[in-house]
């Protein structure tokens, strides 16, 4: 098959199940009959699909709360003093 | 005349794993719920405002070295970009729901089931006691005292994820409705977190001893509130200069 606009051979392609053929010399490309419809409901499937959802909160990032920029670094989820530690005072006064 | 007071059973300071996270969460939110409208008296202004106040002042009247040093200042600017409600400078824009007004670990105790008195109101066996500062203002108030905990590192995330959940799940309302309460919680907590550091330099200057860690914590968050320079060291301002 040769193009139509330069008459350089046209390749024929598939994308996503759809035959498109495409000119070797000026890269235009040649749809058959509803081959443009299917294209573009699938670019609107994928396009619904977009942005991905984002993936379910694991287990890291549920242990970690939000907090204010002030706030201080805390030294992971269980720190380093063991978990035998008490409470300081300040906790049990105004 | 006298009073007969059941005896409670406080938090042990010594066993964090046995701190009641829950239960604290579920008092506090019942506590919010309650119409205000429908108390029998009128119910004064919540004075967890008044309190940042007076530990402000507090710290004005320490001795110099510790009145005039940088971190002094650095809990006075921390407390001026502070909404003015929130240091008792003007009237809080919200005085619909019951508050506590001054909630720590201390005013907890746990009723035994062997108590002859058995504690109506309790969650797993505690009790909310102190009603000294309770008032109408805002409920974020309350909650805001263990957030500053957690923001200043004193509470673990897992300590505070189960008092939020919890304080939630009961029908409390004052962290907000999405994920982070921290819109809700940042001006109270930081009033709160100012009012420890005021307090803990106070306390600390009247005896010329060091800032505990905790209330160099305190001072350390109100130093990163105003973007200033990294903390100073409190600890040897407060020490005596003889």
């Amino acid at each position: 098959m040769q193009c139509p606009k330069c008459h350089a051979p046209m390749h024929t392609y598939n994308r996503n199940g759809v035959q498109i053929e495409q000119c070797s010399g000026c890269r235009g490309i040649f749809l058959d009959y509803g081959e443009l419809e299917s294209l573009t409901q699938l670019e609107s499937q994928w396009v619904q699909q977009a942005p991905p959802p984002p993936p379910a909160p694991g287990p890291a990032l549920q242990a970690y709360p939000a907090a204010p920029a002030w706030g201080a670094a805390h030294q992971g989820h269980h720190g380093h003093h063991g978990r035998r530690r008490g409470f300081g005072h300040m906790l049990f006064s105004s | 005349m006298a009073s007969l007071w059941p005896y409670g059973v406080p938090i042990s300071p010594e066993d964090r794993e046995a701190a009641p996270w829950e239960a604290l969460g579920i008092l506090l939110a019942r506590l919010h719920r309650v119409p205000v409208d429908a108390l029998p008296g009128p119910v004064p202004p919540m004075r967890g405002p008044a309190k940042v106040a007076a530990a402000l002042d507090r710290l004005r009247a320490a001795p110099a070295p510790v009145a005039t040093s940088p971190a002094a200042r650095a809990v006075h600017e921390a407390a001026v970009a502070l909404p003015a409600w929130a240091r008792g400078a003007a009237p809080a824009p919200r005085a619909d729901h019951l508050c506590h007004g001054d909630l720590h670990l201390g005013q907890l105790v746990g009723s035994p089931p062997t108590s002859p008195f058995p504690a109506a109101g309790a969650a797993d066996g505690w009790l909310l006691i102190d009603v000294d500062d309770l008032g109408r203002g805002d409920p974020a108030w309350d909650l805001a005292r263990p957030a500053a905990w957690f923001a200043t590192g004193l509470l673990d995330p897992d300590e505070w994820t189960r008092l939020l959940a919890a304080y939630r799940a009961a029908g409390g309302t004052a962290a907000g409705e999405g994920d982070d309460p921290w819109p809700r919680l940042d001006a109270p907590a930081r009033a709160l977190t100012v009012q420890s550091a005021a307090l803990g330099l106070a306390k600390a200057a009247a005896v010329g001893r060091a800032l505990e860690a905790a209330e160099q914590a305190m001072v350390d968050a109100c130093a990163r509130m105003t973007g200033g320079p990294t903390a100073p060291d409190a600890g040897l301002l407060a020490s005596p200069s003889a």
